[in-house]
C-alpha cells in the first residue's frame, strides 16, 4: 500500500479505488498460505470431532439472533423482531433470522385442514389444499421483503441509537418459492370488472390486505417454501402471500382467503396504519412499492473500529422497482463520493450487496452510501424524504443513512 | 397528494389489459393441472369476513351503543382506555383537527375513512384476546359506540347493514390515492 495519501484516493477522507481493495485481499490471502503450513496440531485436531447430527446448529461461538424483539403492550405476539443486518453478510437472510411482524401471534396450523380459497369476482370459486399446490407449477423469487414501518425510527428530531439492525432490521432477503398467483386465477376464471382481490391470513386477527389485480397477474405469487424449505411458522406456513418489492405488511401471511373484488376493501391495516400522512392533513393511500434505498451494515452504530489502516465498508442496497444500477459512497458526509463494488448478484428486487476499500486516518469520519436502481430513482436525503410529511408519519422511510466514526473509531448513528 | 389524483384513481384497467396480464402470467407457469375444488356459495360466505366500503359482506343483525357501551367496558376498555382515550393500545376515539397539526392524533373519528373498517375490523381481530367470540349484533354495537365517542353518530343510535355503511366519516375526504401509479407522487 502507498504511504502516498491522495494518490491511491477515490474520494475525500480515505474512499480508495478499488484495485487497492483487491491488492489488500490478495495479501490477507498470501498470509493465511502461510500461516497453514506448520504442523503444529490445536486441540481439536487430535481427535475426531462431533459426530453427524440431523440438523445443523450455529458454531456455539456465534451469537446470533434477532434484535429488537418486542410486542405491544398486553400482547406477546403482536409486535416485531428484526434482522440483525450488522452480523451478516451476502444477500440471502438465513431464514431463522428473517424479520417478523405479527398482528396477532403465530398461529399453529394443521396443513391438513388448511385451505388456500378463491371466490369473488371468478367464474368457478375454487379451495387448493397444501398438497394440491405443491403439484402446481413452481418459481423461484430472489427477492427481498421489506416492512414498510422499517426505519421509522429515523424520522425522530435526534438521532435514534441503537444497532444497525435495530433502526433498519425489518428487511431481509430469501429465495422464495410458490405458485404464481396468475395460474391459480385462470383457474378460478376471472369476472369482468374484477380489479382487485382482498388477501386474508389464519391468523387469530385475520389480517387482510386489498391487492390490486395487476400485481397478483404480474409477479405474486403463493409462497409455500423459503430458502429451500417449507415456509416456517413466523413466515406464514404453510403459505404466503409474496409480493416481491412491495411493503411487507401486504404479503398476507397463513394465506387463506383471495377475494376478487371490483373495489378495495379500506380493511384497517390499509387504511389507519399503512397509510402516508402529509403535513397538510391529507393522506395517501396504496402506497405499495418500498423505494430505493441503501445502508452500510459495517461499519455501522455501535461497532467500534480496531486500529487505523484500511477497512471493508460493506452494505446492502435495493429497490421495490428493480435491479440497482449503482451504489456511491462518502467518507466525508457527503461531500465527495466514490462508486462502490457491487457483488456478483445483482438481483431485481432483491438485496445487492456493495463494498468500497476505506483507509481510517484515526480521525473523525462521516460515512453514507447512496443508492440509484435501473429506473434512475435516487435514494433521497432524510430531509427530502421528510419533507412535506406530518410529524409522525414514518412509513416508507428511505432516506441516505449517516454513521459517524469518531477518533476513538466509535460508531454511530447521525443526521447530515 | 395533488388534486388530481382522486379523479385519476377511479379510471379502471380496460378489461383487455387485464386479460392480456392474465394470459401473459399463465403462460409464464406452464400447465395448471386443475386440482382446485369447486365450492358451493354457502361455503365460500362462510369463510368470507371481507366487509366492502358500500355495505356488501356485513351480516344481518344491529346493536345500540348503549349495549356497546356495556360490552366495551366489559372487553375492551383495559386494553383502550376510558371512552376510548388513554389506553395502553391505539387511541380510538378523538384527534379531530390535529392531523394538520403539529402533533397528528389519528383515531377512528379523526382519520379512518370508512365506518365499515371499525366492524371489518372488530370481527376479525377483536377482542383481542378471544376475536371472533362475540356476536354480530355485539360487534355492530360495539361500531355504534365508537363511533358515538367520535361524535359521528348520536347516543340513541342503532347500526346495521343498511344504515352502516350510509355514516359518513368527517375524514373520509382527505385521501389520495397511491395506486394506480400514474395517480401517486414522484418518489
Amino acid at each position: 500500500m502507498s504511504d502516498d495519501h491522495g494518490r491511491d484516493d477515490a474520494a475525500g477522507n480515505g474512499l480508495l479505488h478499488r484495485r487497492l481493495f483487491l491488492k489488500a485481499g490478495a495479501a490477507a490471502a498470501g498470509l493465511l498460505c502461510a500461516t497453514a503450513r506448520g504442523e503444529t496440531r490445536e486441540p481439536w485436531m487430535r481427535a475426531p470431532g462431533a459426530g453427524m447430527a440431523a440438523a445443523g446448529a450455529p458454531s456455539p461461538h456465534v451469537t446470533l439472533e434477532r434484535v429488537g424483539v418486542s410486542s405491544r403492550p398486553g400482547t406477546t405476539g403482536s409486535g416485531v423482531s428484526r434482522t440483525p443486518l450488522e452480523q451478516l453478510d451476502g444477500i440471502i437472510t438465513p431464514s431463522r433470522l428473517h424479520f417478523e411482524r405479527h398482528h396477532s401471534g403465530i398461529p399453529d396450523i394443521d396443513p391438513a385442514r388448511h385451505r388456500l380459497v378463491l371466490s369473488g369476482l371468478v367464474d368457478r370459486p375454487l379451495a387448493f389444499s397444501l398438497d394440491e399446490l405443491w403439484r402446481y407449477p413452481q418459481v423461484s423469487r430472489i427477492q427481498f421483503l421489506e416492512c414498510s414501518g422499517n426505519s421509522g425510527a429515523m424520522i425522530a428530531p435526534t438521532p435514534p441509537s441503537g444497532s444497525c439492525g435495530e433502526i433498519h432490521g425489518l428487511v431481509s432477503a430469501s429465495e422464495w418459492g410458490g405458485v404464481p398467483l396468475g395460474v391459480l386465477l385462470e383457474e378460478a376464471g376471472l369476472k369482468p370488472g374484477a380489479r382487485w382481490v382482498i388477501a386474508d391470513g389464519a391468523d387469530a386477527a385475520v389480517m387482510s390486505r386489498s391487492v390490486p389485480l395487476e400485481k397478483m397477474l404480474d409477479d405474486a405469487i403463493v409462497a409455500l417454501s423459503q430458502n429451500g424449505e417449507p415456509l416456517r411458522p413466523g413466515q406464514g406456513y404453510p403459505m404466503r402471500l409474496f409480493l416481491p418489492g412491495w411493503e411487507g405488511n401486504m404479503c398476507v401471511k397463513w394465506l387463506r382467503s383471495l377475494r376478487v373484488t371490483d373495489r378495495p376493501a379500506l380493511t384497517r391495516d390499509e387504511t389507519s396504519k399503512y397509510s402516508d400522512l402529509g403535513a397538510d392533513g391529507r393522506a395517501t393511500l396504496f402506497t405499495f412499492p418500498m423505494g430505493v434505498k441503501s445502508l452500510l451494515t459495517s461499519p455501522s452504530a455501535g461497532l467500534t473500529l480496531g486500529p487505523r489502516g484500511v477497512y471493508q465498508l460493506s452494505g446492502i442496497a435495493w429497490s421495490g422497482a428493480g435491479r440497482i444500477r449503482r451504489v456511491e459512497v462518502s467518507a466525508d458526509g457527503g461531500r465527495s463520493w466514490a462508486d462502490a463494488q457491487l457483488d456478483a448478484h445483482v438481483l431485481p428486487k432483491c438485496l445487492t450487496r456493495f463494498r468500497a476499500a476505506w483507509r481510517w486516518d484515526g480521525g473523525p469520519a462521516v460515512l453514507l452510501s447512496r443508492a440509484t436502481d435501473e429506473t434512475g430513482a435516487v435514494q433521497p436525503a432524510r430531509a427530502q424524504v421528510l419533507a412535506g410529511r406530518a410529524s409522525n408519519s414514518f412509513y416508507h422511510y428511505n432516506g441516505i443513512q449517516a454513521w459517524a466514526v469518531d477518533d476513538r473509531g466509535q460508531v454511530s448513528n447521525v443526521y447530515v | 397528494m395533488n388534486a388530481t389524483s382522486a379523479t385519476r384513481m377511479n379510471r379502471r384497467l380496460p378489461w383487455t389489459t387485464a386479460l392480456a396480464l392474465l394470459a401473459t402470467a399463465a403462460g409464464q407457469a406452464g400447465e395448471s393441472p386443475g386440482l382446485g375444488e369447486p365450492l358451493a356459495p354457502d361455503e365460500v360466505a362462510a369463510l368470507d369476513f371481507t366487509v366492502l366500503p358500500d355495505g356488501r359482506g356485513l351480516p344481518a343483525g344491529e346493536g345500540s351503543v348503549g349495549e356497546g357501551a356495556r360490552l366495551y367496558a366489559a372487553r375492551c376498555l383495559a386494553c383502550h382506555g376510558e371512552e376510548g382515550r388513554g389506553g395502553i393500545n391505539d387511541e380510538l376515539a378523538g384527534g379531530a383537527g390535529s392531523l394538520a397539526g403539529p402533533a397528528p392524533v389519528k383515531t377512528v373519528g379523526s382519520y379512518w375513512p370508512s365506518a365499515t373498517t371499525v366492524f371489518d375490523y372488530l370481527r376479525r381481530a377483536m377482542p383481542y384476546e378471544a376475536p371472533g367470540s362475540l356476536t354480530a349484533d355485539d360487534y355492530y354495537a360495539l361500531t355504534a359506540y365508537l363511533l358515538y365517542l367520535n361524535g359521528i353518530v348520536d347516543a340513541d343510535a342503532r347500526l346495521d347493514a343498511r344504515s352502516l355503511p350510509a355514516v359518513r366519516m368527517p375524514n373520509r375526504d382527505n385521501f389520495d390515492h397511491g395506486w394506480p401509479p400514474d395517480a401517486a407522487e414522484g418518489g
